[in-house]
């Protein structure tokens, strides 16, 4: 898709605006979020602004999936609301908040000898119908997709057969064939090793500088999500601690507050952001 | 979301050319979709085999005709002698064995993809088995009573209200915030051996004659089969494989999970009620017509896949092969033991019985990896 074709997508719509007059593409007002009686998250707020790329930090058990799970409306709030652009997005047919918001959960599983092209090819699904599975337009995206995430050459390859990091290139792949300018990644590192890790997270940044895609992520590395993301969101025990430019979130007292951790926060020396260096648990 | 049109940047974008490996297009006005070749071919020979199959289990019997003259009066010609054995009194029991076997691999094709788990037939997790302790029931309880109109309708009625209420019994005990595939097998696997339960117990408290009938039904017979047996499931078969066609393009997404699939904008639990309610009909439909035919569900779905080399089982693929394999165990079942004639089930029993314990055992192997 071409980046004109998502801004006009974006601009029919009657989205709020935020506090520096960029459009609010997402925003939970006072949701509750849960699992049968057990409340993960209480009456949380939290804007995403087109353009950025937020990464959603904090301790095992916090919430930061859970919410990631709602702003994707995996999971319905048992109060509050989360709006898509300005609409309650469960309100809107869910084939409709498909074209606009693509999400990837954590660790996604494949059928069983399903092909990379096949895979990728699934995130046209909510642009055809029973009868037209595979358009022009969808070959299109797909072929481009492939190709612009470095697979075109696997396209045949079952998707059990590939590396960690091939597999999460491949879903990767789906979500932009998708053509969706907000995504939503749940741990999109997870499993992988370090080198694979940065693979993934430099195409997120790509996804977001050439492709003008909004992204809000789960990620657990802190050194990693300061040096991707421009909006960090510090969760702690289902409330939001801190949040904005990854040098006014990654602090000391912050780390200690959240994570219980005892770090120094240096300048990252390749980027200029902030590095964790732990010196220890409390 | 109109697509918005947009100038062709790759000049390899012509028809006919693929553009991503392993998915070459065909399109005709606004229908697409990506060609198969396998799985064309997959469909021709099966069908090539079944014909085969009907033709030769037509043209057995007390009074043999051979396969040119069977195949030259299934096509209209025939002298009337010929005409009459082969239209009136032979070729309905091999149509329903037909319809019925194409019925249950459609139905095993579907839940298995729902599960995601091959061992998710309704053979297996106790549809087929909730069809007929309720067609048991009816047959025990009606005594001498059950014949003509009641037997026509009152049966295949029970055995459909059966399935239908075995379904909803597993449905409801696995369900846990969405399904998943090994709970709904262990679930379905219980109820099956519950309902077999009562069907034994139907039997033993039951009258000489109607536990003698119930036996035969409840080994999947297609004996004395007439065209009163074809009508059913030749009308279910109708409307319920293109509808399993159409869902087909939504169970695609579903084999992702249902995060995924909620993702790209598929209602999960809309979509699998309605494609557990099209395959549990077919078992049910099939299972009134010819008894519980045991493994046609579990076993043809996963030969068509292994044929066609895909994902999931496919739909059309299934249906043949479903079919040829009933026929062709309707056909060993008549012949193979001299003048003892064998229900049909007792055969895709002996047939299949090995395959599912195969899948146990990879099951079992790839859980503790």
């Amino acid at each position: 898709m071409t980046p004109n074709a998502e801004t006009a997508l974006a601009e029919d719509t009657q989205a709020p605006v935020g506090p520096d007059g960029s459009r609010v593409r997402l925003r939970a007002e006072g949701v509750r979020l849960g699992y049968g009686e057990r409340v993960v998250v209480d009456d949380l707020d939290l804007d995403v602004l087109q353009g950025t790329v937020t990464a959603v930090i904090g301790p095992n058990g916090c919430g930061k999936s859970t919410l990631l799970r709602a702003l994707g409306r995996l999971l319905k709030p048992s109060r509050g609301h989360v709006l898509l652009d300005g609409r309650k997005i469960d309100e809107m047919p869910t084939k409709q908040v498909a074209t606009v918001l693509g999400l990837l959960p954590q660790a996604p599983t494949a059928p069983e000898g399903l092909t990379v092209g096949d895979l990728v090819a699934r995130g046209r699904h909510p642009h055809q119908a029973w009868y037209r599975q595979w358009s022009g337009d969808d070959e299109e995206a797909v072929a481009e997709a492939l190709a612009w995430t470095g697979i075109s050459d696997l396209a045949e390859r079952p998707v059990d057969e590939l590396s960690g990091g091939q597999r999460q290139r491949a879903w990767i792949s789906m979500a932009l064939a998708q053509g969706t300018d907000l995504l939503l990644l749940d741990e999109p590192t997870t499993f992988l090793d370090l080198a694979h890790q940065v693979e993934v997270l430099e195409l997120v940044e790509r996804l977001h500088e050439e492709r003008g895609r909004t992204v809000v992520m789960v990620l657990h590395d802190l050194n990693l999500a300061a040096r991707y993301a421009d909006r960090l969101v510090a969760m702690k025990a289902g409330r939001i601690v801190a949040q904005g430019p990854p040098v006014e979130v990654i602090t000391e007292p912050l780390l200690r507050e959240v994570f219980g951790l005892e770090a120094r926060v240096v300048p990252d020396p390749v980027a200029g952001t902030p590095l964790v260096v732990p010196v220890g648990t409390r | 979301m109109a697509a918005p049109t947009r100038p062709t940047r790759d000049p390899t974008a012509r028809e006919g050319l693929e553009r991503v490996r392993g998915r070459r297009p065909f399109r005709r006005g606004a229908v697409s979709g990506v060609r198969r070749p396998r799985n064309v071919l997959v469909l021709v020979v099966s069908l090539v085999v079944l014909v085969l199959a009907v033709a030769l289990n037509v043209g057995r019997g007390e009074f043999p005709i051979g396969i040119p003259d069977v195949l030259a009066t299934l096509f209209g010609g025939g002298d009337p002698s010929q005409q009459f054995i082969i239209l009136e009194l032979r070729l309905p029991r091999s149509l329903t064995g037909l319809l019925v076997g194409g019925a249950l691999a459609v139905s095993g094709a579907i839940m298995q993809s729902v599960a995601r788990n091959p061992l998710a037939s309704p053979d297996i997790i106790g549809i087929t088995w909730g069809a007929s302790a309720a067609a048991v029931t009816l047959i025990v309880l009606g005594g001498a009573g059950l014949v003509g109109t009641l037997a026509a309708v009152g049966l295949p009625l029970a055995a459909l209200v059966g399935g239908l209420l075995a379904a909803t019994v597993i449905y409801g005990l696995a369900w846990r915030k969405g399904i998943q595939g090994f709970r709904l097998v262990l679930v379905g696997i219980g109820i099956n051996a519950m309902l077999v339960a009562v069907v034994n117990w139907l039997l033993i408290v039951a009258q000489v004659y109607e536990a003698a009938r119930a036996t035969v039904w409840i080994n999947g017979s297609l004996n004395a089969r007439g065209w009163e047996h074809v009508v059913p499931v030749g009308l279910a078969l109708l409307i319920l494989v293109p509808a399993a066609l159409v869902l087909s393009f939504v169970m695609g997404a579903l084999q992702y999970g249902d995060d995924t699939a909620r993702g790209l904008g598929v209602r999960v639990d809309r979509a699998r009620s309605l494609l557990l309610l099209v395959a549990v009909v077919l078992a049910g439909v099939a299972t009134a017509s010819a008894g519980p035919i045991a493994f046609v569900a579990l076993v043809s779905p996963q030969i068509a896949q292994r044929l066609v080399g895909s994902s999931r089982p496919p739909i059309g693929a299934s249906l043949v092969i479903g079919a040829a394999l009933t026929v062709t165990a309707d056909l060993i079942a008549r012949t193979a033991f001299g003048g003892v004639e064998l229900p049909v089930g007792v055969v895709t029993a002996v047939l299949g019985a090995p395959y599912l314990l195969y899948l146990l055992v990879r099951q079992g192997r790839e859980a503790r990896a």
